[in-house]
């Protein structure tokens, strides 16, 4: 019985998991999971996908699955797991080393028209031995949002920031005292990381970090910039002095009431910096359709496109990125703004941290931090608890 | 003699008659069952796409998850917690609604209700109304009380996470502790009281006794669905303030769904098979003890 019982799992797991490796003949479809449903991103998506079905007629289809982004790579997994991989995904920056070092995706770099204007800090995460394992669609500079109708003189340092902010809400839209990699968009003013760059040893206890989760701790209980836990504040709506957000959300403040401007990060001890958060595109190297999904992403990725996509999602290409360029797309920014925070933000911006086996280092961080976020916490001792507990995953991979 | 005869035919068809119903408990519970046992033994890695026999490490690494230890000790807290308020509540708006009073019949459906409103959208609810600023705390604020942000602290969590839960469904013990308290005979009430019996020893030496079956299934229910609560937590705490509400369910579903550690989360299912098994068995086995008479 058990030996008939094993016979059956084993097929049915070979059923779920291993099929699908031999190439399909005749007409293709291909399903990408995008995780927005912003019906002008979709518009964009279907535009080009149409005109490649036009050049390419045994494609016959070419289906978006908007897939919530709360919850967008549980779900990728678990359509993997149950063996109904897309042919292409987009991947967050967070899971990108799960993504590329597990071996899931399928090399692009051939595929990709003009590799070599890529900008070297937005590819670098999606390479492994030389080889490029998904586009850099997007990359998306955290700058500050400030509302000037509550805010008069705009602020240059993370000082001034605070003090302009108190009682009038600094937000972080992302945070909600869950996402703390967000929060890398200040502590890098510090100088602080949240691991090394080989991602071996814990920087949470760093003095650089406790210096600046202090600064962030005070700012959200006793300057009540921040707005505390569980207390939620809306800034596109109007409600809030400045937002700490990526450059992709501007599309929030088409209709917005109150005038507003953008600015590069403030300054912190450190002097000048910046943050981005990514997004990248891949092939799953288990789709029927892989050759065919790489060369879709080619076509999705060559400049014509990427200078199209540019008017939501901040492109890579060396040739796109200046204040002209992007100007034509991005209305709602100015040149100067475009220029300080886009374009100087990806030259010299380092990516959101990112790790092998990041979920389970973000689920482990936001409960060894659970404790920071409350008016009488010991930030250093919290700190070195982070480390405590992170430290056997680090060593791990 | 013929193949067919009359006895093989008969049984034939009684085979035919279950068939239906073998066919989907086999489909839909034993090879999943099954599945999930062999997984247990295997590391799956998803994105990689390879699946490896590993023996018994996976439950190596059960003994050994510190993790899983805080998990089981949420999950005592939460099963404790919610078993205790629910049977205790519903069994007190079973007797009082029990009475022959103008407008039980509008309180029995107020408190029937929650169990008929969608889990997630009851959840969301909650979450709105435990904020700092949500109507709980202004309801207390009223009272001249200083509530607590409900859901960040790690008490005040695993107290919310029970409350939501105990109010969504303690109306279903309510109804089934109202059928068992109308089927108690009246007769013996009435010989208590002429004998001199108080309402409470009326209550605990009459009613208890005779209600203990339902008093039995209904406590059998409530921790067995207190062992697979899962979506108020996922909406509510997301298994914080630190791990403090954490319970195994959840913590099985991190590993396999947002970890990618799908042959330890196999793993921890069987654990939760088998605690729940283990309970079930407990208390029938105990039923002779405290359930008075079984019809």
């Amino acid at each position: 019985m058990s030996r008939l019982l094993a016979l059956l799992c084993t097929a049915l797991i070979a059923l779920t998991a291993c099929s699908g490796s031999s190439a399909q003949s005749g007409p293709k479809t291909l399903r990408m999971t995008v995780w927005t449903a912003n019906e002008a991103h979709l518009k964009l998506l279907n535009e080009i996908a149409a005109e490649y079905k036009a050049a390419h007629p045994d494609v016959t289809e070419i289906k978006f699955d908007s897939i919530p982004a709360d919850g967008y790579t549980t779900t990728l997994t678990t359509q993997i797991a149950g063996g109904n991989a897309p042919d292409l995904a987009w991947i967050l920056e967070e899971s990108a080393p799960d993504f590329v070092s597990s071996g899931a995706l399928a090399p692009i770099k051939a595929k990709v028209e003009k590799a070599e204007e890529l900008v070297p800090s937005a590819t670098k995460l999606w390479e492994k031995d030389g080889e490029l394992f998904a586009y850099p669609f997007s990359t998306s500079p955290f700058g500050l949002f400030v509302n000037t109708d509550l805010v008069k003189d705009l602020p240059a340092t993370w000082d001034e920031a605070v003090a302009a902010a108190a009682g009038k809400n600094l937000v972080l839209p992302d945070f909600k005292y869950q996402n703390w990699a967000v929060l890398s968009a200040i502590w890098r003013g510090w100088g602080a990381q949240a691991w090394s760059d080989d991602g071996k040893q814990c920087g949470f206890a760093s003095a650089e970090m406790k210096d600046a989760m202090t600064f962030v701790h005070k700012a959200i209980f006793t300057d009540k910039a921040i707005p505390g836990p569980g207390t939620t504040v809306d800034f596109f709506a109007g409600d809030a002095a400045m937002a700490i957000s990526q450059i992709s959300r501007a599309g929030a403040l088409k209709d917005a009431k109150f005038g507003w401007t953008l600015l590069p990060l403030p300054k912190g001890p450190k002097g000048d910096y910046a943050v981005i958060g990514q997004a990248g595109v891949g092939v799953l190297k288990r789709s029927k359709n892989a050759e065919t999904a790489a060369d879709f992403l080619g076509f999705f990725t060559n400049a014509a496109n990427s200078a199209k996509l540019a008017q939501f999602f901040p492109p890579v290409r060396q040739s796109l990125l200046n204040a002209d360029t992007l100007a034509k797309s991005n209305p709602l920014i100015k040149p100067e703004q475009l220029q300080s925070v886009v374009i100087d933000g990806i030259s010299k911006g380092v990516v959101k941290p990112s790790h092998q086996g990041q979920e389970e280092l973000n689920q482990t961080i936001r409960a060894a931090l659970d404790p920071l976020w409350k008016p009488d916490a010991d930030v250093s001792s919290v700190l070195d608890g982070v480390c405590a507990k992170i430290k056997p995953l680090l060593e791990r991979s | 003699m013929t193949f067919w005869t009359y006895r093989r035919r008969d049984n034939l068809v009684g085979y035919l008659f279950v068939a239906p119903a073998l066919l989907g408990s086999l489909a839909f519970v034993l090879i999943p069952l099954g599945m999930v046992g062999w997984y247990s033994l295997n590391e799956w890695n998803v994105l990689g796409g390879t699946f490896e026999f590993i023996g018994g490490e996976n439950y190596q690494r059960l003994l050994a998850d510190e993790k899983l230890r805080d998990s089981l000790v949420a999950t005592a807290w939460f099963a404790a917690g919610l078993v205790v308020l629910n049977l205790t509540l519903a069994l007190l708006l079973a007797v009082l609604l029990n009475q022959k009073l103008r407008g039980t019949t509008l309180f029995r459906t107020l408190f029937f209700s929650p169990v008929l409103v969608s889990l997630v959208a009851w959840t969301l609810v909650w979450q709105l109304m435990l904020q700092p600023e949500g109507s709980v705390n202004d309801l207390l604020g009223l009272a001249g009380v200083d509530g607590p942000n409900w859901l960040r602290g790690e008490s005040s969590a695993m107290v919310s996470v029970i409350v939501v839960q105990v109010i969504k469904n303690v109306g279903l013990n309510m109804v089934l502790f109202l059928a068992a308290l109308q089927g108690v005979p009246a007769p013996l009430y009435e010989a208590a009281k002429i004998d001199g019996a108080g309402a409470w020893t009326r209550f605990t030496r009459i009613t208890i006794p005779l209600i203990s079956p339902t008093i039995l299934l209904t406590s059998i229910i409530t921790i067995v669905g207190s062992l697979q609560v899962f979506a108020q937590i996922a909406v509510l705490t997301q298994g914080g303030p630190g791990t403090s509400t954490t319970v195994l369910i959840y913590y099985l579903y991190q590993q396999a769904f947002q970890f990618h550690h799908f042959g330890y989360g196999a793993t921890i299912s069987v654990l939760l098979f088998v605690i729940v098994a283990a309970l079930t068995l407990v208390q029938w086995r105990m039923r002779r003890k405290w359930v008075l008479h079984e019809s």
